[in-house]
């Protein structure tokens, strides 16, 4: 039997999305399913960035204190000590602002940013609390205070992409867009965007992540529709990058913290706590995410290589 | 790939000569099309129509059955690429590798029954063990299937030999239910052809490359050998996902039977050397590196159409994690899995006992009541019925609602058996407090913890304040 592969024909590509200043980095840009070597062009391979807080963060459990905690209450440093971890990219999040947290005023944390992005080379990406208002106080104060460092900035959301689009704009940032797992809200969102101006090439689409066991397969399959729905039902406001912002739920999880004493049948932590990032992480790369968030440096690690060992197959 | 009446119809004599007991030959092809009628019942329809029909309306990814008689497992059958489309069929199998020539085979075989955990009300387990002849003798197999059989007769078996004259005295020997034979290639296709048939037992069968196992599937279906299971020998990550992506496709899309089978993957075979780049906690054993990345694998296989992933090491961590994808990936994309509205006894719970409410999807419930448990205080559990949805997103959709809470309270009857009026909300929800209150009169509303994992001390210290 002659056996030819079937494949898919593709209506487009994702953009590819280009940031930082003293150092650059790209990811997306690819022209078929995630991984799909056999039937589109991958230029660039899915980013990892760091994870660092602007205040010393007061959830962290043990497996990342344990990393973190000598370098955790002054970001720069934080930054740093993730460069020499081998950290291509830094995600600030600006935890400090939330009203819950410390509720620090707009240029408190703009302040922050600027002093991380005069010290370190990295490519930033500066995400707010999750607090739709006060996300819409910070975030335009800070995209201005980052203005022409050609950062990402996060997240809007339908309840306040107005204000954040409009100074991402401003500010010649890239932005991440958030809706709530859902392909048509996220389709929504994009189109609202694009309305007020800003250029749909340079949109993240953040459908929502959610940690393995909490929600997982929700977000893996509405990454899944998005790409299909983007690369081959021609739907161009859903043809957009992804990113998963893994560690921000994963570390939430019990199974990263209780330790082995407390429940014997889940095995040691330190492992169970670094597969249990690193799983969500690979899985999500295979929905469709190209940027991806996240704090354990050895999660880090095993997602690298395998998004290299995934790479093996990519002929130039 | 289902086939359809007027597909049917084209293939009838098309004389209406009504033999078959129906008015025309096209009303004939609609009742087959519906399983109603049988092809046979037509009497002037060649051999090899009957063929092109049987082989049209059977499934396009074959299906089979092995294991014990206490434990069986259906596997293949899948008919959709991408789980939103329609729930994924059969779970996939978690085996555990044990080499003929290991010492430890009784700890091994302990590892796999005391694999079992239980996650949001399903037992899950490392399902069957992947025996390997390495010693390349017949004695020794066996006498690692008698190790088994007499430590655990329940675990389902797949055989990992390639040497036909083992495999057939294997097979006479076990008498513990339907097993995989697992070994054929093209060196010794006939024979281990020979033996699946004799023993009407699954066969796995390699080769490297998609297109040299159509090769030999379509070979062994010539001898009638159709409970296969494959693996293209992929060495990379890479290379895995292209594969099962190939063939997932190919039998789904293209109805391209030679590859409509399921296929099964060893993940340590896919992991180069390189692994030592991972880092490893300094208390434990070496493989640890090798271990972490083999999980990664084994979860590349799970999420991409392998149907059994055999393990070369399982320790606790590594189980959960895989389970819980399992289960996730193998889950209702339509039907959120829940729980029955009720108000559920935790303990022994009297008069003085919390009372605690949450919704009914099975996630929320199992977590909470689990945690309950861990406090060691008795307490009643409240779980409204709001279509499966989690706290946050039923409060979203307007499903957990003050008012619905408080009728759900005031019906349940839970009020003669309680001493007082104090209701414990999840710490999600404490903006329902103020409602709640007004809604339900008489009850004063306590706002509980965030996460379930504080609920121990949240409820040990809610109950000291009470004495
Ligand atoms: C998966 C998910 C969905 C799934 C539904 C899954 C399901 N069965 O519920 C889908 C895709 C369908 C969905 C839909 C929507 N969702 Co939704 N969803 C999520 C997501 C990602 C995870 C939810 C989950 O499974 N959590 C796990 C369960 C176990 O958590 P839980 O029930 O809260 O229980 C925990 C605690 O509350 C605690 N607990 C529970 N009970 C009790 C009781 C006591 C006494 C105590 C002390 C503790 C306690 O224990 C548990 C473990 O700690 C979250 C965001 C996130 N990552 O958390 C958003 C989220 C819940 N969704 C949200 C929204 C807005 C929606 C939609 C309205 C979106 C839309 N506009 O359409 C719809 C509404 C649904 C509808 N109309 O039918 C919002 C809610 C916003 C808010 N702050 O109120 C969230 C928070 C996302 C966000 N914006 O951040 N969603
Ligand atoms: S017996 Fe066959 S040929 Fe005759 S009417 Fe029925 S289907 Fe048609």
């Amino acid at each position: 039997m002659d056996f030819v592969i079937p494949k898919e024909t593709y209506t487009g590509s994702i953009p590819e999305i280009e940031f930082g200043k003293a150092k650059t980095v790209r990811f997306a840009g690819e022209s078929a399913l995630p991984m799909h070597f056999f039937e589109g062009a991958f230029p660039n391979k899915p980013l990892i960035a760091f994870e660092i807080q602007d205040a010393q963060p007061d959830d962290y459990p043990e497996e990342l204190s344990k990393v973190y905690s000598s370098v955790w209450d002054d970001p720069v440093r934080w930054a740093k000590f993730c460069a020499s971890l081998g950290a291509e990219a830094i995600a600030l999040r600006l935890m400090s602002s939330h009203p819950d947290s410390k509720d620090s005023k707009p240029n408190e944390v703009a302040d922050i940013v600027k002093k991380v992005l005069s010290e370190i080379e990295l490519p930033l990406i500066i995400l707010g609390s999750n607090h739709t208002e006060k996300d819409a106080e910070v975030l335009p104060v800070v995209a201005d205070a980052s203005r022409g460092y050609n950062c990402i900035i996060g997240k809007a959301q339908e309840g306040n992409y107005k204000t954040i689009a409009a100074s991402a704009m401003a500010g010649g940032h890239s932005l991440i867009a958030m809706s709530e797992l859902d392909v048509n809200l996220a389709k929504q969102l994009n189109i609202l965007i694009t309305q007020t101006g800003f250029p749909k090439e340079k949109i993240v689409i953040d459908p929502m992540c959610s940690a393995l066991g909490y929600g997982f397969e929700y977000t893996y399959s509405v990454m899944e529709r998005i790409r299909i729905a983007g690369l081959l039902q021609g739907d161009e406001m859903l043809r957009s990058p992804m990113v998963a912002d893994v560690g921000f739920y994963v570390w939430k999880t019990k199974e990263v913290q209780a330790t082995q004493s407390d429940i014997p049948e889940w095995g040691s932590l330190y492992e169970r706590a670094v597969i249990w990032e690193a799983t969500t992480a690979c899985s999500f790369l295979l929905s469709g995410a190209e940027l991806l968030i996240m704090r354990h440096p050895g999660a880090i690690k095993i997602t690298k290589k395998f998004i290299d060992d995934l790479y093996s197959e990519r002929t130039e | 790939m289902a086939i359809t009446g007027i597909e049917i119809f084209k293939l009838l004599p098309k004389t209406n000569c009504k033999k078959c007991g129906f008015p025309t030959c096209l009303a004939f092809a609609m009742k087959v099309a519906q399983g109603q009628a049988k092809i046979d019942d037509c009497p002037d329809v060649g051999e090899e129509v009957k063929a092109k029909l049987k082989e049209a309306s059977t499934p396009p990814i074959r299906g089979f059955e092995f294991g014990t008689d206490t434990e069986k497992i259906k596997i293949g059958e899948e008919t959709v690429l991408f789980r939103h489309e329609k729930k994924f069929n059969n779970p996939v199998v978690l085996a555990f590798e044990i080499k003929d020539t290991d010492e430890n085979i009784e700890d091994k075989i302990n590892q796999v029954i005391q694999s079992q955990i239980e996650r949001v009300g399903q037992i899950l387990k490392v399902d069957a063990v992947y025996l390997r002849n390495s010693s390349g003798s017949a004695e020794v197999f066996k006498n690692a299937i008698k190790t088994l059989a007499e430590k655990s007769p329940q675990i389902p078996l797949i055989f990992g030999i390639e040497n036909p004259e083992i495999a057939l005295s294997a097979c006479e020997y076990y008498r513990g239910g339907r097993p995989i034979l697992y070994g054929a290639k093209e060196e010794n296709l006939p024979e281990m052809a020979e033996i699946a048939e004799k023993f009407n037992i699954p066969l796995g069968v390699s080769a490297k490359g998609v297109e040299k196992i159509i090769s030999l599937t379509e070979s062994l279906k010539s001898k009638g050998v159709e409970d296969l299971i494959v693996n293209t020998e992929p060495s990379t990550a890479g290379k895995l996902l292209k594969d099962n992506t190939v063939i997932r496709r190919s039998a789904l899309k293209k109805g391209i039977k030679a590859l409509g089978y399921p296929i099964i993957t060893f993940a340590s075979s896919i992991i180069n050397d390189n692994y030592s780049v991972i880092p490893r906690s300094t208390s434990d054993e070496e493989s640890t590196e090798k271990s972490l990345y083999e999980t990664i694998i084994a979860s590349l296989a799970i999420l991409k159409y392998s149907s059994i992933v055999v393990l070369e090491s399982i320790p606790k961590w590594k189980n959960l994690v895989l389970f819980t994808l399992k289960q996730n990936i193998y889950s209702d994309p339509q039907v959120p899995m829940q729980v029955k509205q009720d108000i559920y006894k935790v303990g022994e719970p009297d008069e003085n006992s919390p009372i605690i409410i949450t919704t009914n999807f099975a996630l929320t419930y199992f977590l909470v009541r689990g945690e309950i448990e861990n406090s060691k205080v008795p307490a009643w559990l409240a779980i409204m019925d709001c279509d499966g949805l989690s706290v946050l997103t039923a409060w979203a959709a307007g499903k957990f609602s003050a008012s619905k809470i408080a009728q759900f309270i005031k019906e349940s009857g839970i009020e003669q058996k309680l001493a007082h009026r104090e209701l414990i909300i999840p710490g999600y929800v404490a903006m329902l407090k103020g409602a709640i209150e007004d809604k339900l009169s008489g009850w004063k509303v306590i706002v509980g913890t965030k996460e379930a994992s504080a609920i121990p001390a949240f409820l040990k210290s809610y109950m000291r304040s009470k004495n």
